[in-house]
C-alpha cells in the first residue's frame, strides 16, 4: 500500500463513520437544531467520499446545493420559527410507530439485497474522461435530456408555488392623516384580501 | 507557452539526489506550499488591516496608528496579541459546542479556498479541474456558522445577525455565479490557471475586463456582499443590532471572525484580479518583449524575473481591489435589509441572466475574441 492509497483508505474510514454518527444524531437528538447542523456534517461527509471517487465536480455541486442552500434554508425556517411547543400524547400512535419501523426495515432489507446482488467489480478498461465536466454536460443534453428538463420544470413549479404562498399584497396610499394632529397611526398597512385561485 | 518554473519538480528533485525516495519526497513537499499559503494569507491579512487603519485615517483626515513600529505597521500585530490574550468569554446560556464551533466553520472554507489562487503558471497550492466553482461551493458554507454562532449565542442580536448573513449570502451568490460563469463560458474552462492564460498573450489589452465590464461590476458588488463589507455591512450594522452574530464574542474567537472577514475580502479582491484582470500577467506582454530582445524563454534568470513580476502584478492589482473596498466604506452609506434584497433579486439575478445570454450570443458571433 502507498501513500495515496493509504490516505484514501484512512480517510474513507473517517468519512464512513462520520456520516453514520452525524446520520445518527440527526435521528436521535431531540434537539431540532442540532438535528439540521448534523444534516449539514452528513452532506459534507458525503461530498467527501464524491471526492474518493474522483467525482470532484460532483462533490462541489454537492457542498453548494446541499449544504449552502438546502441545509440553510432549513436552518432559517427552524430559527424563525422558534416556538416551544409541548407535545400532546396521540392516541394510537403506536400505529403510526409500528407503521414508520415496517417502511424503515422494508427499505433496509431492499437495500441490503441490492448490496449482495449488485456486481460491484468496476471495469478499468474503460479510461477516465479527462475533463469530468464536459462529459456530464454532453449527456445531460443529448440522452439525459429528458430528466435534467424535468428537474428545472419542477424546479420552476416550486418556485411559482413559493411566491403564490408568500406573497401578501398592502394596500398603499390610504394614510391623509397629518402627523400631530390625529393618534399614532397604527403601524400595519391594511391587507388586500387573496381573491381564492381559480 | 513555457512552462515557467516548476518548484515542485525542483525540490523533488533536490530531495532524491540526497537518497529520499521520491515519495517520500513529494510527501515532503506537499505540506509546504499550504503552509506558505496559509502563512501569506495571514500576512496579507495584517498588510490590509494596517491599510483599512491608514485610509479610514487618511479619509477623514488623521493620520492613524503612528507611534507602534514605523508608520504604525505593527498596529495590527498589536491588535491579534491583545485578541490572542484576551479572556475567552462563553455566554452562561449560550451553547458551549455550537458556540465554539461557529467560528471556526466561518474560517475554515475561507483558508481553503485559497487552494486556487494562482500567482503564476505552477505557482499554486493545486490547479484543480473545477477550479473557481470551488471557490463557489466553499463559501456557501460559512452561512452555516454565521447561523450557527447567531444561534448558539443566545441573544436576539446575534440571532437577528445571522439570520440576516444567511440571508445576504444566500441573495448574493447567485449573481456571484452567474458572473463567474460567464467568464467560465468565454475560456472554456473553471481552472483559475485556464482563465488567466485565455487572457493573457496581449498584454493589457486581452484582459476580460474589456470583454467582461458588466460582469465585472456584477462580481465586485456581489463580492463585497458576501465579505459583509460596506455598503453591505448589515449583519453586523453597528447601530441597529450591537454587532451581529459577533455580539457575544470575545478573544480568540471573535479574532477568527475578524481574521476571516479580512481573509475573505483578500481573497475576492485576488479573484477579481485573476478573473478580470489577468491575474498575474503584466500589462505589456512579457513574451513578446523577450522575443523582441531574442532572449530564450527557458532563461533562468527572465524566468524568476517573471514569476517575481507575476506575484507582484497579482498583489498590486488585488491590493487596488482593497484599496477601493476600504475607500467604499468611508464613502457609500449603509443600505437597507429591504433595499439589499431587491438590489440582489430584482437588479443584480436579472442583469446577470442578461449579461450570460449577451456573453453566449458574442461567443457565437465572434469566437475569435470571445473564445469560440
Amino acid at each position: 500500500m502507498n501513500l495515496g492509497e493509504g490516505v484514501q483508505f484512512v480517510s474513507f474510514i473517517v468519512l464512513a463513520v462520520m456520516m453514520i454518527g452525524a446520520a445518527l444524531g440527526v435521528v436521535l437528538f431531540e434537539k431540532i437544531v442540532y438535528s439540521a447542523f448534523l444534516l449539514g456534517a452528513v452532506f459534507m461527509s458525503i461530498a467527501g467520499l464524491y471526492v474518493l471517487q474522483n467525482a470532484d465536480f460532483v462533490a462541489a455541486a454537492q457542498i453548494l446545493i446541499y449544504v449552502g442552500a438546502v441545509n440553510v434554508l432549513i436552518l432559517f425556517a427552524i430559527m424563525l420559527v422558534n416556538k416551544k411547543e409541548d407535545y400532546v400524547p396521540v392516541a394510537g400512535r403506536w400505529i403510526r410507530k409500528a407503521a414508520a419501523a415496517f417502511v424503515s426495515a422494508g427499505l433496509f432489507a431492499l437495500l441490503t439485497t441490492m448490496l449482495l446482488r449488485t456486481d460491484w467489480k468496476i471495469d478499468l478498461s474503460v479510461p477516465l474522461p479527462s475533463l469530468p465536466i464536459e462529459v456530464m454536460g454532453e449527456h445531460f443534453f443529448s440522452d439525459f435530456l429528458l430528466p435534467f428538463e424535468l428537474a428545472s420544470v419542477l424546479l420552476l413549479m416550486a418556485l411559482i408555488g413559493a411566491v403564490v404562498l408568500a406573497r401578501k399584497e398592502t394596500i398603499m396610499g390610504e394614510e391623509t392623516a397629518i402627523v400631530g394632529e390625529t393618534p399614532a397611526p397604527v403601524l400595519e398597512l391594511p391587507e388586500r384580501p387573496r381573491e381564492p385561485v381559480a | 507557452m513555457n512552462p515557467g518554473i516548476d518548484l515542485q519538480q525542483r525540490f523533488t528533485e533536490t530531495l532524491t539526489s540526497f537518497n529520499i525516495p521520491s515519495g517520500a519526497a513529494k510527501a515532503i513537499w506537499m505540506p509546504v506550499p499550504m503552509l506558505l499559503m496559509i502563512f501569506g494569507a495571514t500576512v496579507g491579512v495584517l498588510v490590509s488591516v494596517w491599510l483599512e487603519r491608514k485610509i479610514s485615517a487618511a479619509a477623514q483626515q488623521r493620520i492613524g496608528p503612528e507611534f507602534i513600529g514605523p508608520l504604525g505597521i505593527l498596529a495590527p500585530v498589536a491588535d491579534g496579541i491583545k485578541l490572542i490574550f484576551k479572556e475567552d468569554v462563553v455566554p452562561a446560556n449560550s451553547d458551549p459546542w455550537l458556540f465554539t464551533l461557529g467560528p471556526a466553520i466561518v474560517v475554515i472554507p475561507v483558508f481553503l479556498s485559497y487552494l486556487i489562487v494562482p500567482f503564476g503558471e505552477n505557482l499554486l497550492v493545486s490547479n484543480v479541474g473545477i477550479g473557481i466553482f470551488l471557490w463557489i461551493s466553499l463559501s456557501s458554507i460559512v452561512p452555516i456558522g454565521l447561523l450557527m454562532s447567531g444561534y448558539s449565542s443566545n441573544n436576539k442580536y446575534s440571532l437577528l445577525g445571522g439570520l440576516r448573513a444567511a440571508a445576504q449570502s444566500i441573495s448574493y451568490e447567485i449573481p456571484l455565479a452567474l458572473a463567474v460563469l460567464a467568464i467560465a463560458m468565454m475560456s472554456n474552462s473553471l481552472s483559475t490557471v485556464d482563465i488567466v492564460e485565455q487572457q493573457s498573450g496581449y498584454g493589457i489589452l486581452g484582459w476580460n475586463v474589456w470583454r467582461q465590464p458588466i460582469g465585472l461590476l456584477l462580481f465586485w458588488v456581489s463580492a463585497l456582499a458576501e465579505c459583509e463589507r460596506i455598503p453591505f455591512d448589515l449583519p453586523e450594522a453597528e447601530e441597529e443590532i450591537v454587532a451581529g452574530y459577533q455580539t457575544e464574542y470575545s478573544g480568540m474567537k471573535f479574532a477568527l471572525f475578524y481574521l476571516g472577514s479580512y481573509v475573505n475580502l483578500v481573497l475576492s479582491s485576488l479573484l477579481v484580479a485573476v478573473l478580470y484582470f489577468g491575474g498575474w500577467d503584466f500589462p505589456i506582454p512579457i513574451e513578446q518583449l523577450a522575443k523582441l530582445l531574442h532572449i530564450s524563454p527557458d532563461n533562468p534568470i527572465l524566468q524568476v524575473a517573471t514569476a517575481s513580476l507575476g506575484i507582484t502584478m497579482t498583489l498590486l492589482k488585488a491590493y487596488f481591489f482593497l484599496f477601493l473596498a476600504i475607500l467604499m466604506r468611508w464613502t457609500v452609506p449603509r443600505v437597507r435589509i429591504d433595499q439589499l434584497l431587491d438590489l440582489g433579486w430584482k437588479f443584480l439575478l436579472p442583469v446577470g441572466l442578461v449579461n450570460l445570454l449577451v456573453t453566449a450570443g458574442l461567443k457565437l458571433a465572434f469566437p475569435f475574441a470571445f473564445g469560440g
